[in-house]
C-alpha cells in the first residue's frame, strides 16, 4: 500500500513547520492541509478531538498530534536522516532542552513581546538569560545536532525566524553578535540550509500579526 | 553495572514516577531525600537549570524532569516495557503523556482557590477527568491495556494524592457514579504491587497538603461582603 501522508497546518504555526521540516529533511511526499483555526474543519475535529490544535499529522488513516510527539513518530517510522541522537543520555538532553525552549523560553519571548517600558527591559534581561543556557547546548557544534539538522535544531527553529520579527517590531536587538556569538551563527546556518529556507511563512505577514498582537495586549494591559 | 541515584521528595508525585518506573523494571537505587525547601548543593548541581526534583543520576550524568526520565529509563533498561512497541500507539501514549502533564495545574487549581473560584476551578477539572475517562481510559483496565505503563505512571498521582488532596481543600470530584471507569481504574492501579508498596505516607501527606494550603489561602485577598 503507498504510505499516505497528509499534515493539517495553519500558515504561520511555529510548530507545525516542525513537521514540515522534519518531513522534508526526510524526504517524504505529503499533502497540505491549511486550517483557518477561527473555522476549523470537520476533519481536524476529527483526527485531534482532544485539543483541537494543528499540526496533526495523518499516516495512513492514523492521527499523530503535538509537534515533538509527531517529530519522535517521523523519526521512528523513517529511518533516514536521523533526527534524534542514538545514545539515550544525548536524547534525554535533547528531549530536555526541547521542552525549556518550549515552556521557560518561549513564555519569556512572548513576554518581551506583549511589554513595554521598564517591564520590557526586564523581559529582554530573562529572556537573554534563557537564550544563553540554550546557547550553551550548542558547545562548538554547527548545529545542535552535530554537524547536520536534528531534532533540537527543529525544536528551537521557530527562535530562527520569530526572534529577528519580534527585534524588528520592538526596535531592539535580543539575539546580539557579541553578546550570543555561537547563537546568532546557528540561527543564519540553520536559515540558509536549503530545505529550511524553502518553508518560512512570508515575512510581512508574519510581521502583521506579531504586531497586532502586540497592540491587542498592551491594549488589554492599559484597561485593567 | 553504572550506579543510579535518585533525589527526590516524599510527597512530591513527580519523585514517585521515577520510583515506580524504577522498581517496576528491577532496577537497583540509591535514594536521596532532598530537605525542600532547602535544596542540597548536589541538587542545584545537577538541575541547575530548574533546580528542582526528581533527578536521576546514571553514572554520575544527570537528567531532570519527570517524564524526561521516564523515557530515558524505557531505552535504557528495556525489560518490562512500559510503552507500546507499535509506533503509531506509542505515539498516543506519548500524546496522553504529554497531556498529563499539561493539565497538572488545571487539576490543582481547586486545591489553591476557595469560593466562586474553587467551584470555577472544579468545573475545569471535571471536563478533563471526563477526557480522561471517555477517550484516554476507554474499556481497558489500564491507560496502556492491560498493564500498566508510563501513561499510568504520568497519572499515577490521581490515584492517591488526588484524593489527598480533595480532603485538604474541602471537595469530592472523582466520585464512582460520576466518573466510573476512572473510579476503577484507581482501584486497580493502587492494587498493583509496586505501587502499593511505593507510596508516602497517607498522614505525612495529608499533613504537608494541609500547612500548604493554609499558606497559600494566606495570601488571597477576601473582598469584604464574600
Amino acid at each position: 500500500m503507498a504510505e499516505e501522508l497528509k499534515l493539517f497546518r495553519t500558515w504561520s504555526s511555529p510548530y507545525s513547520l516542525r513537521v514540515v521540516h522534519a518531513l522534508k529533511i526526510k524526504g517524504l511526499e505529503y499533502e497540505t492541509i491549511f486550517e483557518d483555526l477561527s473555522s476549523k474543519s470537520a476533519s481536524l475535529l476529527q483526527y485531534n478531538p482532544v485539543n483541537k490544535k494543528v499540526p496533526v499529522l495523518v499516516h495512513n488513516g492514523k492521527a499523530i498530534c503535538e509537534s515533538l510527539v509527531i517529530l519522535e513518530y517521523i523519526d521512528e517510522t523513517w529511518k533516514q536522516c536521523p533526527l534524534l541522537p542514538r545514545d539515550p543520555y544525548e536524547k534525554a538532553k535533547a528531549r530536555f532542552w526541547a521542552k525549556f525552549g518550549d515552556e521557560k523560553l518561549s513564555s519569556s519571548i512572548w513576554n518581551v513581546l506583549i511589554s513595554q517600558g521598564k517591564e520590557q527591559e526586564e523581559a529582554i534581561a530573562a529572556a537573554v538569560q534563557n537564550l544563553k543556557l540554550i546557547e550553551e547546548q550548542l558547545q562548538e557544534k554547527k548545529f545542535f545536532g552535530g554537524e547536520k539538522i536534528g531534532y533540537l535544531d527543529i525544536a528551537f527553529g521557530w527562535t530562527a525566524n520569530l526572534i529577528s520579527i519580534l527585534e524588528e517590531i520592538i526596535d531592539l536587538k535580543l539575539v546580539d553578535e557579541e553578546k550570543l556569538p555561537l547563537l546568532s551563527a546557528w540561527m543564519q546556518n540553520f536559515s540558509d540550509d536549503p530545505v529550511i529556507k524553502q518553508c518560512w511563512p512570508p515575512r510581512d505577514k508574519l510581521v502583521v500579526k506579531f504586531q497586532a498582537m502586540r497592540e491587542s495586549n498592551l491594549k488589554t494591559v492599559l484597561s485593567q | 553495572m553504572e550506579e543510579v541515584k535518585l533525589y527526590g521528595f516524599g510527597p512530591s508525585p513527580f519523585s514517585y514516577r521515577v520510583i515506580w518506573a524504577l522498581k517496576l523494571k528491577g532496577v537497583k537505587y540509591e535514594y536521596i531525600e532532598e530537605n525542600l525547601p532547602m535544596k542540597s548543593p548536589k541538587l542545584l548541581q545537577h538541575n541547575p537549570v530548574h533546580k528542582k526534583v526528581p533527578v536521576l543520576v546514571h553514572g554520575g550524568k544527570p537528567i531532570s524532569e519527570s517524564l524526561v526520565i521516564l523515557e530515558y529509563i524505557e531505552e535504557t533498561w528495556p525489560e518490562n516495557p512500559l510503552l507500546p512497541k507499535d509506533a503509531h500507539e506509542k505515539a498516543m501514549a506519548r500524546f496522553w503523556i504529554r497531556f498529563a502533564e499539561d493539565k497538572y495545574p488545571t487539576l490543582n487549581t481547586f486545591f489553591r482557590t476557595v469560593g466562586q473560584d474553587q467551584q470555577l476551578a472544579i468545573k475545569e477539572a471535571l471536563k478533563v477527568l471526563q477526557i480522561l475517562e471517555d477517550q484516554a481510559l476507554g474499556n481497558n483496565k489500564f491507560f496502556n491495556g492491560n498493564t500498566v505503563g508510563l501513561v499510568d505512571i504520568s497519572f499515577g498521582w490521581l490515584a492517591y494524592w488526588f484524593d489527598c488532596i480533595e480532603e485538604t481543600a474541602g471537595a469530592k470530584i472523582i466520585k464512582s457514579n460520576n466518573l466510573p471507569r476512572l473510579h476503577e481504574w484507581i482501584k486497580n492501579f493502587k492494587q498493583i504491587p509496586v505501587i502499593q508498596e511505593n507510596l508516602p505516607s497517607r498522614d505525612k501527606l495529608l499533613a504537608y497538603l494541609k500547612t500548604k494550603r493554609e499558606k497559600i489561602l494566606s495570601c488571597i485577598f477576601i473582598p469584604n461582603g464574600h
